[in-house]
């Protein structure tokens, strides 16, 4: 196989998914009305309560919607990478992963190229979500922050889809989405930075503030966070890229077709 | 091109589900592998395309091992899964450009061959048609339009006609035989319906993981004494239970 080959594969995958996109637009359309509830919602009745201090990347004092833009941005590609990765395995995408799998191409790279393409559409739905809370409730990052929080956008999304395919691969008993809600995707977005101060839960609870220190999930929104204001906070980005790169080998490395339903049964 | 299935062996856990499978599909004919619910045609399948991982044998595509090259052996293979694997919000040029990309196949180069493929299978009308509003029939013949794509050597069709209606069935059949006789296809159907088995077709039976026959239908049912293909494969499958 040659470069050139690699490319149109690339290529053809992208495009897939973001054909996909324009057909099932209004299921994408909704799923930003959870992160937008959060923002209109929650963040009005909290604001009140939450009082969030001068803290970096913010050179000022914020509103409780600032604060919480860049988490919710996190939040939207968290369920997207767990929704899709777990398709890929379980039910919508069967079909088009045993066409992906059955191609020339190796494996990992297929995979590698799945993920990302998935990872491009999130993105898309996130820049939507940031022009919404830009116009709409006036959460208004400098202009180049739109641009600089691309590649982290990318790696959180790369990061979180492999360890959805990880799970989907190997944890047998979370088989639906519920279950994936319940065990991972709360506890990871709750336990994390984005939606309060990692100083408050220190605060609150010591023990809580060193989960969300372990969380992942904190590290990425935090890549986001500073990125959406054009500042590099290099351990967060640090962390996020390292634990990019170890999920996504283990979930490439070890994707076993045989422990998903990609026959139509699942073994072991 | 000449196949060879060398000692295929499979074990879910400690459960045997192939066991020494060995066969030669020769260049340019119609194979069928029969073989009741449940015989291991499914996972014979999932071996020869890579979805399940190879635990003993190989496959041999044109001297080319799978095990070894499986790139050079997957780009001369065609699929049709059982269950659908198009993508059913796409049109069906959209699917089939999607698996030319998956080839690597330049993007002009693959709308040349997309639309000869669907020239030639009589759906060059539904091109733009989303798959979704396709029947069963038609939707299996855009699969063997995208199985034929990259122009392999050989086809393998796992229970092709399975939910579809006589009349589909056996137009489908048909269908597969003609690409066989004009392309010189290998091809590999396997099916659980003797009738889809014609005459001087290769005949693999297949039960309970073990290769029982490989022969013409006519020469096995000489060598068991039976009057027809149907008789003969059910003593065969007796045979084997007692």
């Amino acid at each position: 196989m040659t470069p050139r080959d690699y490319w149109y594969c690339f290529v053809g995958v992208q495009k897939r998914e973001w054909l996909r996109f324009w057909q099932q637009r209004t299921r994408f359309a909704s799923a930003l009305v959870r992160p937008l509830l959060w923002l209109v919602v929650f963040a009005a009745g909290f604001r009140m309560v939450l009082g969030v201090s001068i803290i970096p990347p913010y050179v000022t004092y914020i509103t409780y919607e600032t604060y919480i833009v860049p988490g919710l941005c996190g939040m939207i590609i968290l369920f997207n990478s767990m929704q899709g990765a777990l398709s890929m395995v379980y039910d919508r995408e069967l079909g088009s992963m045993r066409v992906l799998l059955t191609s020339p191409l190796p494996r990992p790279f297929l995979l590698l190229t799945k993920l990302l393409a998935m990872g491009s559409v999130s993105v898309a739905q996130v820049y939507v979500f940031l022009l919404i809370a830009r116009w709409g409730v006036g959460v208004r990052p400098p202009l180049e922050g739109y641009l600089a929080v691309l590649p982290a956008l990318l790696l959180a999304s790369l990061m979180l889809g492999a360890l959805g395919l990880l799970i989907a691969t190997w944890i047998k008993q979370l088989e639906n989405f519920a279950g994936v809600m319940n065990f991972v995707i709360f506890p990871m977005f709750f336990l994390s930075s984005a939606l309060y101060p990692l100083w408050r839960m220190q605060e609150a609870s010591p023990w809580i503030y060193q989960l969300c220190l372990l969380n992942p999930f904190t590290h990425a929104v935090e890549t986001l966070r500073f990125a959406l204001y054009l500042q590099w906070n290099g351990e967060a980005a640090t962390i996020t890229l390292a634990t990019t790169l170890v999920l996504a080998t283990l979930a490439i490395g070890g994707f076993r077709p045989q422990r998903t339903r990609l026959l139509g049964m699942r073994i072991n | 091109m000449n196949v060879q299935a060398l000692d295929i062996g499979y074990r879910y856990r400690h459960d045997p589900v192939l066991q020494e499978v060995s066969f030669t599909l020769a260049s340019g004919r119609f194979h069928a592998l029969l073989g009741p619910n449940g015989a291991g045609k499914s996972t014979l399948f999932g071996l020869l395309t890579r979805l399940l991982a190879l635990q003993q044998g190989d496959l041999l595509l044109g001297g080319r091992s799978l095990r070894r090259q499986p790139a050079a052996v997957m780009r001369h293979m065609g699929v049709v899964f059982q269950q659908n694997a198009l993508d059913l919000d796409l049109s069906v040029m959209q699917n089939l450009l999607y698996h030319a990309a998956l080839h690597g196949m330049p993007p002009r180069e693959a709308r040349w061959r997309c639309a000869e493929e669907l020239e030639r299978q009589r759906l060059d009308m539904h091109a733009r048609t989303p798959v979704r509003r396709l029947n069963g029939g038609h939707r299996r013949r855009v699969e063997i339009a995208r199985a034929l794509l990259h122009r392999p050597a050989l086809l393998l069709l796992d229970e092709a006609t399975a939910g579809l209606d006589l009349d589909s069935r056996t137009a489908l059949n048909a269908h597969v035989r003609e690409l066989c006789r004009e392309r010189g296809l290998t091809v590999l159907w396997a099916t659980h319906l003797i009738e889809e088995v014609g005459d001087g077709d290769r005949v693999l039976v297949l039960h309970r993981g073990r290769l029982l026959a490989d022969e013409t239908g006519e020469a096995l049912c000489r060598r068991h004494g039976g009057t027809s293909l149907t008789e003969t494969f059910h003593s065969l499958t007796r045979e084997a239970v007692a």
